[in-house]
């Protein structure tokens, strides 16, 4: 009974890890969306981008890859808003039959980035041997009676942390500054924030600099308890989109709820189904989130504000 | 009767090939051209005349190679009933995924389509008893000759054709095109979208599946990792159709040609072979940004292009 109990909760903790860090990316993926009306299909791509640069400032200068969350998200913000003024900018002034141009522009680039980073990385899984990888709290030594033992990895706890920081930072940053308040304007709609006087073509750019960075920002917290692989964006590239969809298309915190579910729910299944049925999982929430939810857990929050 | 000239005229160049005494990396070369041409229309129907863009083509395709490969393996059938099983079991799946997803707007439809591809891959990788995971399934081939293979694909594609020609040419085919164009005015006008978005998308998948059938006995070999590739697979059908012509009758053939050419070239560049995927990404940038319509599609912007530069020089 109390064993049961302890794989329970021992996954519950995992999952609420896992999902801090995963609403991140989803945070990132919706502002995109949000803003510019398309979905970003490279947004893993740039994860993995950022995990390289962490990873190599880790292994040549030995940097810690919590000190690269000051390097590695302000260049890859430059790099997002490089994507957007060069290649984005030019297909949306074009006129084509398909709608959805921009959605296999964004692939193109997730293609190139994977490749390139193979050719220059090899496909070899690598990882940041961090000293501090293996150190664990344990509950028993707060509460020595305790009937169930819960363990919590030093280097989860600091990223969850952090990912809560940096959360909470850019809530302050899109609640309370200028640019901030602009973007959200831009995401309600377009046309009354041009009148309005904000630099739309600005925000737009500003904004996939703004995703780029926060993706980046899961990659440094990632690296530490992750390995490494150029085909690992793809994979995160479904789970930002699965968040986005389950959080609500453009909610911010949807996007944070979303994280948190899909984490517990995917710590769940490998528990309780087997590893490699995650992914599966993780198609279930979404089909589920379709069928009974399309609007997202923004959709409750909503309905909850106006019935008051 | 004017119409169907040039489609008969390219059939017999075509079944006239073989009789050439082509060597059979040449006839190779043709029969992937062939097949991806089948996918492609496929796509095209679906994405170029429906407006509905899918990333997972790959899921149906790979069906297909499964159901082929799957028979074999546990029923000792002949893979070539994987035709037969494939179009009921690819409907099936089609047409549950469409009344799902289908009836929401927006970008719903492109994420289930990216999802069920890579699901369907780990799936397949997971249930190792049933589809042996990742070691993949082999059979054996039926022929070493490639000239009969030449010739299935090619009846493959002729249906293929006149299906899409068909159905582009009906009234299923109007409301597609008022669908992609205006969703809201094709409902107010009486058009039941999601039905038929849902029938595209069944028809389609119908016909990929059977690319994905033929797919197992030519090749013989089938996994996971290749069959419900997002790379390989859904991505270069979407690529054939850019390539050539969104919503064009000839673009996925002439698209199809290219890619396997360009794929085949790349490939056997010493240097520069390892980044043929980087290539394809590029292309795939540039065709947007330049040529949003493919080759077909775009041919009169391009043809005046060129003469407006002649004409200068």
């Amino acid at each position: 009974m109390w064993v049961q109990a302890e794989v329970f909760l021992q996954t519950l903790v995992a999952g609420i890890l896992l999902g801090g860090l995963y609403a991140l990316i989803g945070i990132g993926m919706t502002l995109i969306l949000g803003v510019m009306k398309i979905i970003n299909l490279t947004h893993g791509q740039l994860m993995m981008v950022a995990m390289y640069i962490a990873f190599w400032l880790f292994t040549l200068f030995g940097i810690d890859p919590y000190v690269s969350l000051l390097i590695a998200p302000p260049l890859m913000f430059a790099f997002g808003m490089l994507i957007q003024k060069a290649l984005v900018n030019p297909v949306l002034r074009v006129e084509s039959i398909l709608p959805h141009n921009q959605v296999i522009l964004t692939v193109g680039i997730g293609l190139v980035l994977q490749n390139v980073a193979t050719i220059l990385f090899t496909s070899d899984y690598r990882s940041t041997p961090v000293d501090y990888a293996s150190t664990a709290f344990y509950l028993s030594d707060l509460w020595a009676g305790t009937p169930v033992e819960i363990s919590l990895s030093l280097p989860w706890a600091v990223s969850f942390l952090l990912s809560v920081v940096i959360t909470v930072l850019l809530w302050f940053f899109l609640a309370h500054t200028d640019t901030g308040k602009s973007i959200r304007a831009t995401a309600q709609d377009k046309d009354a924030a041009l009148i309005m006087g904000v630099n739309v073509g600005l925000m737009r750019v500003i904004t996939f600099g703004l995703g780029s960075a926060l993706v980046a920002c899961a990659g440094c917290l990632f690296i530490p308890i992750y390995y490494l692989f150029p085909a690992l964006g793809s994979q995160f590239t479904l789970i930002a989109f699965v968040i986005t969809i389950l959080g609500g298309l453009g909610s911010t915190l949807g996007a944070i709820l979303g994280g948190l579910i899909l984490g517990v729910f995917e710590s769940m299944t490998a528990t309780y189904v087997g590893m490699g049925w995650a992914p599966v999982g993780r198609f279930v929430i979404f089909v589920a989130a379709l069928v009974f939810l399309p609007g997202g857990v923004a959709s409750l929050l909503k309905t909850r504000k106006l019935s008051k | 009767m004017k119409n169907n000239l040039v489609p008969l005229v390219v059939l017999a160049v075509l079944a006239g090939l073989p009789l050439l005494g082509l060597n059979s990396y040449v006839m190779h070369i043709l029969i992937l051209s062939i097949m991806w041409t089948l996918a492609g229309m496929a796509w095209n129907l679906l994405g170029g005349y429906c407006g509905q863009v899918s990333f997972g083509h790959a899921a149906f395709f790979g069906m297909g190679a499964y159901s082929a490969g799957l028979i074999h393996l546990h029923l000792g059938l002949s893979p070539w009933w994987g035709f037969l099983v494939s179009l009921p079991l690819v409907a099936l799946v089609a047409l549950a995924m469409g009344s799902v997803v289908l009836r929401l707007r927006g970008p719903y439809f492109v994420l289930a389509t990216l999802a069920i591809g890579e699901v369907l891959r780990i799936t397949c990788e997971n249930l190792t008893d049933f589809t042996k995971g990742t070691l993949g399934i082999m059979i054996t081939r039926t022929w070493v000759e490639k000239t009969q293979y030449y010739y299935i694909i090619l009846g493959l594609a002729l249906l293929g054709f006149m299906v899409c020609r068909a159905i582009v040419h009906s009234r299923w085919g109007y409301y597609f095109v008022a669908i992609r164009e205006d969703q809201d005015a094709a409902e107010s006008m009486g058009i039941d979208t999601t039905r038929y978005k849902t029938i595209a998308l069944t028809v389609s998948a119908m016909l990929t599946g059977l690319a994905g059938a033929f797919y197992t006995n030519y090749m013989g070999y089938i996994d996971p990792g290749v069959v419900f590739s997002l790379g390989e697979i859904s991505i270069l059908i979407i690529m054939v159709v850019m390539v050539g012509g969104v919503a064009t009758q000839w673009g996925p053939a002439l698209g199809a040609g290219i890619m396997v050419i360009l794929a085949e070239y790349i490939r056997s560049l010493p240097l520069i072979g390892v980044a043929y995927q980087t290539m394809f990404g590029v292309l795939l940038i540039v065709i947007i940004i330049y040529l949003p319509n493919g080759l077909v599609g775009d041919w009169p912007v391009l043809r005046r292009k060129l003469l407006r530069r002649g004409a200068t020089a």
